[in-house]
């Protein structure tokens, strides 16, 4: 009974957090069907934002209210992550709606750009950045209005953005002499975020000692789901995600302002990866790569659970999470001591995490041949020939 | 004249093949050729990306199996029978495992690299296509396959030496240390024949009703399936086909640099790979290999001298061809891309005019040659 619990808990647990990185990739996928590789990044971010919150806790006039930081970090999170994600939406996801495969490319491309935004972030950087930004946005202001209408008006908007990112790399490269401006907010290294001391402990429940950060996890997807899902199904602007993702041109004609839900709904769902990435400092450590470890992890819940269900990603995580933690864990061979020796020697030899994985992996693709829209599909006649 | 035409790029090619070992220092060289074979894999992601529609971003996968397979080989080739590669000692195994076995014959080798590949494409895009699972999902499936082979050949140092891979510039073959120049010359000539034949094949499958089917499975592929083919056969195909050339490309790859490890079936490398595609111009055959030559020599020029800024260009490079440039240089060259760049900074080609059409003696050669075609009375 124990090792029911046991494995039941630690499944659970693996799996909470996929559905926490999950969900904000149900509602983006699922909702608008937009690939957004860069989601890992986003939740990358949020992780990074636990932690200057952390430091902004750890010492000076908050260090009394330490405990209760990452209830602070949490919605900064969420706010940091959505703000990226919205910057993404109206800079390039926009251009590529309907075009999928070129989203998930541009996607990856802007996911190589944040992990290397953070290892090399710097003050000097900043500045640099800042000013190369604002410069290519108001050059256009600075021309006589006779030159917006000319033949080579293209060619000197691309010109006026590459001497203006060239005088920013310069500006960047001046102020990299002095050192303070120089010194790398986080450097490639992996960071650690201290949890408070409450997250650090553990519970004995029913005879399962329980770690705490665990435990606060599961609480923090439960609540999680459950706004999200008030969100969508009781908010007035849900019920407005819902009507475009049913029916785009309806809605338009209707007065729904499309554009707005579009931009709202990828904020939303980048913002929820925001509050996962809080919800991974407590498991790790915080570094550059920490959303490609994520990321497929994340597709395959949302694909096996059925896009745009969220209860198939409930379902799907924690199933995920179940088996993975039973196979890595190798626990059917205490279950089962007498098996016959070849079941044992199977069993041993994918009871590690990454082997673990790839058996869970290849069940799901046999899976999707007998179940091709996942656990709960779509139902409907808008299903493409 | 024409003749000349069709014969010059290849005679330039051929003297340029010949001529650049002599002048390149033996590293730039063998870059070069590493570069040339990652060419035949981006042929292979253009076959079924650029030509087929299917975005798969797990090519990885083939392309390290090739490479272990040539990898294999060349740990058995200079070993003493009875003896066993050096890593298996430090993991206590004993006995040649039995899938090794057969590595020990070059012609086994020789097509396991191909056939491989193809067999392990050919299944798993025939589970995949039966079940008409296509774009964004197809991409998503090939990459859980590539995290599934990359956890496998990651976890697995009894069997093939997990994380540290397989060296192969220590072997010898006729004698001659594969990590050796001359050697090296001579795979960088092997890999330029390999990329002409690769690129002669798209050609010849691209050119006829096949490549009609693959642009219409690309453009269309229900209404394909209405006209009464059976798109999941072309489809698992081109993709086996895309696969062996992986699976060659990786074997090239591998004795050029020496190391064959699970780090080719990494994430991002599968998808840099499509990538280079992007930037050469899908849809083009020249695009892919100019792509993944230019593209790689970009990256190494840049990682020598500013190593942290390479991200960055690569992912506006991502950026950039999707929003501003999707057909790729060499589409954009075909479609009058310069042209275009003229006419804004102030030299618009001259549109051709009807005199200036009915002067041009091409154009009255091809109007007459017209005319004759119709039957005698019968003016369209």
């Amino acid at each position: 009974m124990d090792l029911l619990y046991d494995t039941l808990f630690n499944g659970l647990a693996i799996g909470s957090v996929l559905v926490l990185a999950a969900l904000g990739l149900a509602v983006v996928f699922g909702l608008m069907g937009v690939i957004n590789m860069a989601h890992g990044e986003l939740m990358m971010l949020g992780a990074y934002t636990t932690f200057v919150v952390q430091n902004l806790f750890k010492n000076g006039p908050l260090a009394g209210l330490f405990p209760i930081y990452i209830l602070v970090a949490i919605p900064l999170a969420f706010l940091v992550s959505g703000l990226a994600g919205l910057l993404l939406e109206k800079t390039v996801i926009r251009r590529l709606y309907g075009r999928p495969l070129e989203t998930l490319l541009a996607t990856w491309g802007v996911s190589l750009i944040l992990q290397q935004f953070v290892r090399s972030v710097s003050s000097a950087f900043v500045v640099g950045l800042v000013v190369a930004v604002a410069l290519g946005l108001l050059a256009p202001r600075l021309w006589p209005s006779s030159w917006a209408q000319r033949r080579w008006t293209p060619l000197l908007a691309v010109a006026s953005w590459v001497i203006s990112g060239l005088i920013g790399i310069i500006l960047a490269n001046g102020l990299g002499g002095v050192r303070v401006l120089d010194q790398p907010w986080f450097s490639a290294r992996n960071l650690d975020v201290t949890a408070p001391l409450w997250l650090r402990g553990s519970v004995e429940l029913g005879g399962v000692n329980m770690p705490t950060a665990r435990l606060f996890i599961v609480a923090l997807t439960a609540i999680a789901l459950v706004a999200v899902h008030w969100f969508l199904q009781k908010s007035v602007w849900g019920i407005r995600i819902r009507a475009v993702t049913q029916n785009r041109s309806m809605s338009d004609c209707l007065g729904i302002p499309t554009e707005t839900v579009d931009a709202l709904t990828f904020l939303v769902g980048s913002g929820l990866a925001g509050v996962a990435g809080v919800a991974v400092t407590l498991l790790g450590s915080v570094g550059p790569n920490l959303g490609g470890n994520y990321i497929v992890d994340c597709f395959m819940v949302v694909v096996l659970g059925g896009v745009g269900k969220l209860l198939g990603t409930v379902v799907a995580a924690l199933g995920i999470g179940v088996l993975s933690y039973v196979i890595g864990s190798g626990s059917l061979l205490l279950l089962w001591p007498a098996m016959p020796a070849g079941l044992n020697e199977l069993i041993t030899f994918f009871a590690t995490t990454s082997m673990a994985k790839v058996l869970v992996f290849a069940l799901i693709v046999v899976f999707l041949q007998f179940r091709p829209a996942g656990l709960f599909p779509q139902k409907g006649r808008l299903v493409e020939a | 004249m024409a003749k000349l035409r069709t014969w010059l790029p290849w005679l330039l090619l051929v003297a340029a093949a010949l001529i650049l070992p002599a002048i390149l220092p033996p590293f730039r060289l063998n870059l070069l050729g590493r570069f040339l074979s990652l060419g035949i894999v981006a042929l292979g992601i253009d076959l079924i990306w650029g030509f087929t529609g299917m975005l798969s971003l797990g090519q990885g996968i083939f392309f390290a199996l090739g490479g272990y397979a040539i990898g294999m080989h060349l740990q058995l080739l200079s070993l003493a029978p009875g003896e066993l590669p050096e890593f298996f000692g430090l993991y206590g195994v004993k006995q040649l495992p039995v899938f090794w076995q057969p590595f020990q014959s070059f012609v086994f080798t020789g097509l396991c690299v191909w056939v491989l590949p193809a067999l392990v494409a050919g299944v798993l895009g025939y589970l995949v296509f039966r079940n008409r699972i296509k774009g964004v999902y197809f991409s998503i499936l090939t990459q859980a396959a590539l995290l599934v082979f990359f956890n496998f050949f990651n976890g697995q140092q009894k069997l093939i030496n997990g994380t540290n891979g397989l060296k192969t510039d220590t072997a010898r073959i006729f004698g001659e240390l594969v990590g050796s120049d001359a050697m090296q010359r001579n795979l960088f000539w092997l890999t330029v024949v390999f990329v002409m034949a690769a690129w002669l094949l798209c050609r010849w499958l691209t050119r006829g009703r096949f490549g009609d089917a693959l642009i219409a499975i690309r453009d269309d592929e229900p209404r394909l399936r209405f006209t009464g083919y059976n798109p999941t056969a072309y489809k698992t195909l081109v993709f086996a086909i895309a696969g062996a050339m992986a699976g060659v490309s990786g074997a090239l790859y591998t004795v050029q640099s020496g190391i064959v490890s699970p780090q080719y079936m990494a994430v991002p490398f599968s998808i840099e790979m499509v990538i280079w595609v992007a930037v050469g111009g899908r849809g083009t055959l020249i695009g892919a290999v100019l792509g993944a030559v230019l593209i790689n020599y970009a990256k190494s020029l840049v990682s020598e001298q500013l190593p942290e800024t390479w991200l960055f260009i690569q992912g506006g490079l991502f950026l950039l061809v999707v929003t501003a440039l999707p057909d790729g240089l060499v589409g954009w060259w075909r479609q009058g891309g310069p042209r275009h760049i003229k006419a804004m900074v102030g030299w618009p080609a001259l549109a051709p005019t009807y005199p200036g059409l009915d002067l041009d003696p091409a154009a009255q050669a091809e109007r007459q040659a017209f005319r004759s075609d119709l039957p005698p009375g019968g003016a369209p």
